[in-house]
């Protein structure tokens, strides 16, 4: 038999469990870096903005050596450079750290793209008022910018949690890493990769609908 | 003493002198509109006096207390002086009413079911208590503009500006909000009011302020300006509009 013929459907019923218990890894991962994630960009996407040439400087050095790096070089970076700093972390921390710290780059943009699509006068409005910076920030510019921004939000879910399977290098048993071991233990590699490809799917193309769905509803909220 | 007083104001961005001294008081209910061809300046003179724009030089004093000091709290002084603009600003992702809660509660600490209660108040003041639970999109320009000036009323400030609040507006929406300001300047608000609406500098003002490249050129009573103008510029700028 050649090519898909060596698919075992009697071994890829037997992995199930197995797979499904990576992919579940594989989504608390993904989950724990987009919300760490959030809060870095956020940070970093405000201090691209401020009129401060330290933070201005900062921010963009950060989102410009994430971005044009390769995540895999960041993860190993952070796994086994760091220990030779003095900080051993265990895999799984290490893991969220690198994920966390790359997705913050990427969100950092599109906070920043999202602040920037608020119209200026909601600031001026709000700062007439009497609000300070951070509360304009915080009850009207943000509000309004995670609105725009939940689209491409999602988008870097999903990029996020398929970039997750970079993690299998450094041991975390998520879903890739689960179908190289079934792989490695009985020789068959049609299956496993197969059902892990198909897991990934099964996450990606309800998260996709959902920010389609997302999309088409901003768009009809922006005659405002 | 008057209510406020503006002395030597300067304002440059860049290159561009677009303030060139200005002097003018303002006295407590008094309506003043300020006139003058597009960009002369009344829309930078009205931003600086609560500093959204930073004036270059000069000194605004409010009630005794200089607001272009550095040291002064500006937003405690914001809370004092309420302003409208041309674009109204609501914000779009909250509804009417929330839209006038939400400083009441941030900035003035105020609790969520009183800030309602003030909130009601003001937008039936303006005629709009059935609106409140609309967002901005819901709402025709008009009324949109009548929940912005009942959120900056709402802060119960000492003065109102009013930056060409009806310019954005289709023809018939005009007069609603032209009604909300004459009412209030019958109850007494100081009232500053750029505008193109010659009929309502007539009607509501009480003194009429004629700005042309960044300097005040003639002010006097309505009565004097529009029917019998000193200047030649003046002249100029009413024989063109009227």
């Amino acid at each position: 038999m050649v090519g898909i013929g060596q698919f075992d459907i009697d071994l890829f019923i037997r992995i199930l469990p197995d797979l499904a218990y990576g992919a579940l890894i594989t989504l608390k991962f993904t989950t724990f870096s987009i919300l760490f994630g959030l809060i870095l960009g956020t940070i970093t996407g405000i201090f691209r903005i401020v009129r401060n040439p330290i933070l201005n400087a900062f921010s963009t050095a950060y989102v410009e050596f994430i971005r044009g790096t390769p995540l895999l070089v960041q993860i190993m970076i952070v796994y086994y450079g760091l220990p030779e700093a003095g900080i051993r972390l265990p895999p799984e921390l290490a893991g969220i750290l690198a994920l966390s710290i790359n997705s913050g780059a990427y969100i950092a943009e599109i906070i920043r793209a999202g602040i920037q699509s608020v119209p200026k006068g909601q600031m001026e409005a709000a700062r007439s008022l009497g609000m300070t910076y951070v509360q304009a920030m915080r009850y009207v510019v943000l509000p309004q910018a995670f609105r725009n921004i939940l689209p491409a939000l999602g988008n870097e879910f999903i990029a996020l949690l398929k970039d997750s399977s970079l993690l299998s290098v450094i041991a975390i048993a998520e879903l890739t890493r689960m179908g190289m071991q079934i792989y490695a233990v009985t020789f068959n590699a049609w299956t496993p990769l197969l059902g892990v490809a198909l897991f990934y799917l099964m996450m990606t193309l309800p998260l996709s609908r959902l920010v389609d769905y997302a999309q088409r509803r901003i768009g009809g909220h922006e005659s405002a | 003493m008057s209510l406020l007083e503006i002395i030597d104001l300067h304002k440059k961005f860049g290159k561009l002198h677009v303030l060139k001294g200005i002097n003018m008081n303002v006295e407590k209910g008094e309506v003043v509109v300020i006139i003058g061809p597009s960009g002369s300046g009344k829309s930078t003179l009205l931003r600086c006096i609560n500093r959204l724009e930073e004036p270059t030089q000069g000194k605004i004093i409010l009630d005794g207390i200089d607001i272009t000091d550095p040291k002064i709290n500006i937003n405690k002084i914001r809370q004092r002086i309420g302003i409208v603009f041309q674009q109204f600003n609501l914000f779009s992702h909250l509804t009417a009413l929330e839209n006038i809660t939400l400083p009441l509660r941030v900035v003035k600490k105020i609790p969520k079911d009183e800030a309602e209660k003030i909130a009601l108040k003001f937008l039936r003041k303006v005629g709009l208590e059935d609106k409140a639970d609309h967002y901005p999109h819901q709402l025709s320009g008009g009324q949109q503009q009548r929940v912005a000036i009942a959120r900056a009323l709402a802060m119960n400030p000492e003065v109102m500006l009013f930056d060409e609040v009806t310019s954005a507006l289709d023809p018939e929406l005009v007069k609603e909000v032209l009604d909300v300001m004459k009412q209030l300047a019958r109850d007494g608000m100081t009232m500053i009011v750029v505008t193109h609406e010659m009929g309502f500098a007539r009607e509501v003002g009480d003194r009429v302020i004629f700005m042309d490249n960044g300097k005040i050129v003639e002010e006097g009573t309505p009565e004097e300006i529009f029917t019998n103008p000193k200047h030649e510029r003046t002249r100029k700028f009413l024989s063109m509009i009227l």
